[in-house]
């Protein structure tokens, strides 16, 4: 049990900055997912806190402890691969008490302490078998049960569930929920896929080219993204950005190709800047087309089953800004063409294009 | 071939046959000269069956060795060749799995200059080194010993290449694990790289074994007393040059026998071979 702080940390290789200055407080028990596109970073800050890699500079401390100079193995720490790396040759028992039997502990409590990490996994069993017998998710447990078995005070995980297929991941993804409630250790979690962000996380750690984008719960995420980036990232399909300018009044954005967008609040305090207008599409309604705030052209749609998917675009032609809104199945049957729709005021979101930045509260 | 024509396979078959007897056909008259007396295998034609003289050959020779010629037994001889096969794979498997492991994971300065010596000898075979070697082993007082005999000829880069390419596909998340469950680099190496590398190990094992037995140049070189002669080495003192008459019959049964533990090291490691050449355990 220990929280880490990650204290303004960069990594550089060479000439090539991966790491531009993350800060960030990981609470006690707390799970922390790290999510963004590959090559944001996120493994190798993942790694520099395992130490496997080493700090350009910056401070990392787990339990208090400054940990930059620390080999892995006294960190208190275990982590799990994204390849799985079982050793081939041993068995799942001897995998899982491996780093016990390297530590010195006596035989009887070694036994002791692997059988309660395959029950916690249920792994039982399995223990006799060679990891080449396993399929991936019990593959999967194993290397988990690697990590549990030392008790750490931090689990790392580096894209666990990626080489899994979609309805092993699922099943694994709740696993780790459990075992999360159960043994209360904190996590640090690394992932590119946004599901798994938010519904592991507690709070998570969004990251673009080796900065933060955001740090906070999920929700709060979802619901205030911070930058345009953020915006884009979470959520799909990704929220819809309509670039224009406010009008004097403040009561609708203009496009490049002059097409009107109604704010279903008047902006005031922005008027007659430029802005980008961000609205997700499980947001966007069908309405009547006196109260619709935007009309877009429709030209292609997706049926899900439970709900559509509408795709078209603001304007005459199609250079116009694409769009493309989550409908209930039944009122998306009908359009092509012009379909007026509308959203809420609290489902909208203001952001400079030059900063990339959130401006409105 | 995808014909399946009755003419075609009766040719490929004799073909083949023809091969297999022209290969076997030395080994066969080697094996039956071994069989009769000295004095049969100067009459014209040849024996091609084998005679009755057979365990009385291979006893003269494995105990007594062949008069005038040299005076050691063959199993003296059998018993260098081994040492010195035996010495040659196991060192060259050692020294190569360790430097192999240095180059692949270790960060030290100027290892590709350190890594490109190694394969660079690769270029340089033992009869283009052989008079500095030579002089190397003689100034050490080695002649005649089997340090003389198999040191020179235990570095190698062909092994070290083979293990270096072995390593480089298991995943780094294996040695990082290890580090994780806080294994050193030499018990990472004891107890994942070495269990990892078993077949590759006994392939090149065979291969090795089969190279040491069959030096000739070198140990025609550094041995001059017939206490440290090889096999191979022996057979060709057996011949004596000019008009000297040659014990056919006992050559040939020295020559059987210095056959025999190649072509077992072959078949008893046979499975462990193939499988270390064409597959890896992962």
């Amino acid at each position: 049990m220990a929280a880490v702080s990650i204290r303004d940390v960069y990594k550089s290789f060479g000439p090539v900055k991966v790491i531009q200055g993350i800060s960030m407080e990981v609470a006690d028990g707390e799970f922390v997912v790290m999510v963004g596109p590959s090559g944001c970073g996120k493994s190798t800050l993942l790694r520099m806190i395992a130490g496997l890699e080493s700090i350009s500079s910056g401070e990392i401390a787990i339990g208090g402890r400054v940990v930059n100079k620390v080999e892995p193995k006294d960190r208190d720490i275990a982590m799990v691969f994204q390849n799985v790396a079982l050793y081939p040759h041993k068995s799942v028992y001897d995998n899982i008490a491996y780093g016990l039997k390297i530590r010195g502990l006596p035989k009887a409590e070694i036994e002791v302490l692997v059988q309660r990490a395959a029950e916690t996994l249920e792994l039982s069993a399995l223990l006799k078998r060679s990891p080449r017998e396993l399929s991936g998710g019990q593959r999967q447990r194993v290397a988990m049960g690697r990590a549990i078995v030392r008790q750490p005070a931090v689990f790392l995980f580096d894209e666990p569930l990626s080489n899994l297929d979609a309805k092993l991941r699922v099943q694994m993804r709740a696993e780790l929920q459990a075992l999360h409630r159960r043994l209360g250790t904190t996590t640090l979690y690394v992932t590119h896929d946004q599901v798994e962000a938010m519904t592991l996380a507690q709070r998570m750690l969004v990251m673009n080219q080796g900065r933060t984008e955001q740090i906070g719960a999920p929700l709060e995420v979802y619901t205030k993204p911070a930058t345009i980036f953020v915006a884009g990232f979470i959520g799909s399909p990704p929220m819809n950005l309509i670039p224009g300018r406010i009008e004097a009044d403040g009561a609708a954005l203009v496009t490049e190709v002059g097409e009107r967008v109604r704010l279903p609040q008047a902006m005031v305090a922005f008027a007659g800047r430029d802005v980008l207008l961000g609205v997700r599409p499980e947001h966007l309604e069908t309405c009547d087309e006196a109260s619709a705030l935007l009309t877009p052209q429709i030209n292609f749609v997706e049926l899900l089953g439970s709900d559509s998917l509408v795709y078209g675009y603001l304007g005459a032609d199609k250079r116009g800004v694409r769009l493309a809104a989550r409908l209930h199945a039944a009122s998306a049957q009908a359009h092509d063409g012009a379909l007026p729709l509308h959203f809420q005021a609290q489902h909208m979101h203001l952001f400079d294009p030059a900063s990339g930045q959130r401006i409105q509260a | 071939m995808i014909e399946n024509r009755p003419g075609l396979r009766l040719f490929c078959h004799a073909m083949l046959l023809l091969s297999v007897l022209t290969l076997a056909f030395p080994v066969w008259i080697a094996v039956v000269a071994s069989t009769h007396t000295a004095e049969r295998m100067l009459t014209v034609p040849i024996p091609l069956w084998p005679g009755t003289e057979l365990l009385d050959n291979y006893r003269n020779v494995l105990l007594k060795g062949v008069a005038g010629a040299s005076a050691a037994p063959v199993s003296r001889m059998m018993f260098n060749s081994l040492v010195m096969a035996l010495s040659i794979a196991v060192g060259k498997i050692i020294i190569s799995l360790l430097s192999a492991f240095a180059i692949v994971y270790f960060r030290f300065p100027l290892r590709m200059v350190f890594f490109w010596m190694i394969f660079i000898t690769l270029m340089l075979p033992v009869e283009v080194r052989i008079f500095p070697t030579y002089k190397v082993v003689s100034d050490l007082h080695m002649i005649n010993t089997y340090a003389g005999l198999t040191l020179p000829l235990i570095a190698s880069a062909t092994a070290t290449f083979l293990f270096r390419q072995f390593f480089m596909t298991i995943p780094d998340e294996m040695m990082e694990a290890a580090r994780m469950d806080g294994a050193s680099a030499l018990r990472f190496f004891w107890d994942v790289v070495l269990p990892l590398s078993r077949t590759n190990m006994a392939a090149l094992f065979v291969i090795l074994f089969i190279y040491g037995w069959n030096q000739y140049l070198w140990p025609l070189l550094i041995t001059t007393d017939e206490s440290i002669y090889t096999a191979v080495i022996g057979i060709k003192r057996m011949i004596p040059g000019g008009d000297a008459s040659v014990d056919w019959n006992l050559v040939m049964a020295a020559a059987v026998l210095a056959m025999l533990p190649p072509a077992l090291v072959v078949i008893v490691m046979q499975k462990w071979f193939v499988k270390g050449l064409i597959e890896q355990e992962k």
